[in-house]
């Protein structure tokens, strides 16, 4: 049995025994509560773990492995404000969300306003957000599906995508959120155990000396001591081709985009709506604390862990097999971007170390995300191609990639089918007249629904770049959601034009920033390619917009606040003791 | 018991002093400590952006201050989640609760 053969069984045991944890759970689901929050009856470890699982995408798993692997320190700084923005929730949103919310984002941010206008931004906006990110999860299991097993058949592509799609809305449905965290938790614990089982071999193999993995990791990058700078991926120095000097205006551009991504990446954690939702699945706000520490502990572990699998990759595997290869022409010889012969002579791929470093850097990879690094390098670690150990190790870390995958698009799915049933149907359209069983009902069918539209855009979305989706919808969570969360909790005087204007306007803001910026058009990277469509609308330099549409997203809900003489005082009061308190923990606020 | 006796209690809790105590605990330590942490990460952030040379001296071999300083962002986050709950056992906690047992008394819950 070859790896491809191992990898895809252990998949369909992992899709097994999740069904039947699903189908268990499942059977006990009756009240509406049950499906929203799980009967709110998880402990906090056993939510931290889940909050892991819902948390850690493949996009951490692959991609930032991925992206230090090929760029080096740069993939770090993902990690980092991957983790740094856990404080935000811990500090300012876990307790005081579960205290004051039932079951959903929309539960909060409506408490005191009125509920038709704010329920309606809160479920466009947590739709919005979860779709891009649901996106990005399928059009990444596409990808990894097609390069794990070595598919690339685009219609097996496309039924990849709807078997997954078909999977979560199966989860969901049968499951509801109880099933949801089960799966959840059952891969934050093999993510765990793989990511642990890698380290400990990477480092085995350097002696635990960090030093002589990151000195491997350089050389063999043949970039040399750059490899462990920050520079390589963000914030670059451009060079203007016309004169050969430091282009004073794009540098600075390209700086401001790294920390406009840094600003995201920290605000946009406590924005999600399948995040928040989370904390709703533990009885108190003592618990929520616990499960955001636990969280803590199991994400900060595995983004360190992250350094040792991407630097890993980086000292031990060849730089042609992290790109799958580079471009070369019909005869063999390794070619430039303008399809010329790189080197004085005809370079084959295996006479790569040849070339000067100075030659290198004009190869050009087959495909530059890296996602296969760490497969890779477990491959490696378990005695390399063709032997019996590189194949188990391939097959296990291949099938973890795969589970990692489903629990985030089920933990989207409810997020967005929750909130559609809860804040739209039951509060908008029924105006809070709904039965419960009736709004069970139509969170089922809002989730078949929402899998279906999802994997009908995923199919067509499959050229889009998934780091670009994931930015999409971490730049309107921290835009749009994060300040009506924190101006409901903490300011007196927000109010509902406040709340519906900081939805919108945060956003809108974010969406038209990714429109007019370098993702869509302009360049040959882009979506609409300038070569093809002969057109451009690239005016906003950043392709982050966070940093202006965040504080836009704040400045909207502070200036649709003080235009409006609506205020509350006495609900303040209710929000603010029951948030802080825990009073009336789970009950409905009267309107 | 009318909804308009219901918002009494709310208002009632939310003016006196247990209640002003346990507001002001949590909020003179999450405050600060998100603007520290904040400021914390985007001078880093700042510092890998615009500081390219001091940040790229090695310290040890191979180890340069960029990654020091990077992983010295895993261990703040760590300490301040530690200072946090430690904060929330000791003067959080048993006031919240006890304000809790209090409004949902009166409520007659």
């Amino acid at each position: 049995m070859d790896a491809k053969m191992l990898s895809s069984v252990l998949f369909l045991v992992f899709v097994a025994a999740t069904l039947v944890i699903v189908w268990r759970s499942g059977r006990g689901t009756k009240k509406a509560s049950d499906f929203y929050d799980g009967g709110a009856s998880f402990s906090g470890f056993q939510n931290g773990l889940a909050i892991a699982g819902d948390y850690m995408s493949a996009a951490s798993f692959l991609g930032i492995a991925g992206t230090i692997a090929l760029f080096g320190y740069d993939g770090f700084l993902y990690s980092i404000g991957f983790l740094v923005a856990w404080l935000v929730a811990l500090l300012l949103i876990a307790e005081p969300l579960r205290n004051s919310g039932r079951f959903t984002m929309g539960d909060v941010v409506s408490f005191r306003m009125k509920q038709r206008p704010v329920r309606t931004a809160s479920a466009v906006s947590t739709v919005v957000v979860s779709i891009f990110y649901l996106l990005a999860q399928m059009v990444g299991a596409g990808a990894l599906v097609s390069l794990l097993l070595g598919i690339t058949d685009p219609n097996m592509k496309n039924l990849i995508i709807v078997g997954v799609g078909i999977l979560m809305i199966v989860y969901v449905t049968i499951g509801g959120m109880k099933g949801t965290t089960y799966v959840q938790i059952v891969k934050a614990f093999l993510l765990m155990i793989g990511a642990t089982l890698l380290t400990i071999m990477v480092l085995w193999h350097f002696n635990f000396d960090i030093s002589s993995l990151l000195g491997h990791a350089a050389e063999n990058s043949g970039k040399g001591d750059t490899f462990l700078q920050p520079g390589m991926k963000f914030g670059k120095d451009i060079i203007d081709p016309a004169t050969g000097l430091v282009d004073a205006t794009k540098t600075l551009y390209s700086k401001l985009d790294l920390i406009s991504l840094g600003l995201a990446l920290v605000l946009g954690t406590a924005g999600l709506p399948h995040i928040l939702i989370r904390f709703y699945t533990v009885p108190n706000s003592k618990a929520a604390r616990k499960s955001v520490n636990w969280a803590i502990g199991n994400i900060g572990v595995f983004y360190l862990m992250t350094i040792a699998l991407g630097f890993g990759a980086a000292a031990l595997v060849s730089r042609t097999t992290l790109f799958r290869g580079f471009k070369v022409d019909d005869a063999g010889c390794v070619i430039d971007k303008d399809g010329k012969m790189i080197g004085d002579a005809c370079t084959t791929l295996d006479n790569l170390k040849n070339l000067s470093a100075d030659a290198k850097k004009a190869l050009v990879p087959i495909d530059p995300s890296g996602n296969v690094a760490a497969p890779q390098l477990a491959q490696f670690l378990g005695g390399g191609e063709g032997s019996t150990g590189g194949a188990i190790m391939l097959a296990v870390i291949g099938a973890i990639a795969f589970a990692t995958i489903l629990a985030v698009v089920a933990g989207l799915t409810l997020a967005s089918s929750s909130s559609f049933a809860h804040d739209l149907y039951a509060n908008v359209i029924k105006r809070g007249n709904a039965s419960p069983e009736s709004e069970v009902k139509v969170a089922k069918i809002a989730a078949a629904v929402i899998g279906l539209v999802a994997i009908v855009l995923a199919i067509g979305a499959q050229t889009l770049n998934v780091a670009f989706l994931v930015a999409i919808a971490f730049a309107i969570a921290a835009s749009g959601n994060l300040p009506a969360v924190l101006y409901t909790l903490f300011w007196k005087k927000f109010n509902t034009r406040g709340a519906v204007w900081a939805i919108y306007g945060g956003l809108i803001s974010a969406l038209v920033l990714l429109v007019f910026g370098p993702n869509v058009t302009g360049f040959e990277t882009s979506f609409l390619k300038f070569s093809e469509y002969g057109f451009r609308f690239d005016y906003f330099p950043l392709a982050n917009p966070g940093i202006v549409s965040i504080p836009l997203g704040f400045f909207f809900g502070w200036l649709g606040t003080v235009t409006s003489s609506e205020k509350n005082a006495a609900k303040y009061a209710e929000l603010e003791v029951r948030s802080l308190s825990g009073a009336a923990i789970g009950k409905a606020v009267q309107h | 018991m009318g909804s308009t006796e219901q918002n009494g209690v709310w208002e009632s809790t939310q003016a006196s002093p247990e209640f002003q105590a346990l507001r002001r605990k949590f909020r003179n330590f999450a405050f600060p400590l998100t603007v520290a942490f904040l400021v914390w990460y985007f001078a880093y952030i700042l510092l890998t952006a615009f500081a390219r040379d001091w940040v790229s001296t090695q310290v040890a071999p191979n180890i340069n201050i960029a990654f020091v300083l990077g992983i010295l962002q895993f261990v703040s986050t760590f300490v301040i989640a530690w200072l946090y709950e430690r904060h929330s056992t000791k003067h959080l906690d048993d006031a919240s609760e006890a304000i809790k047992a209090k409004v949902e008394k009166e409520l007659g819950h």
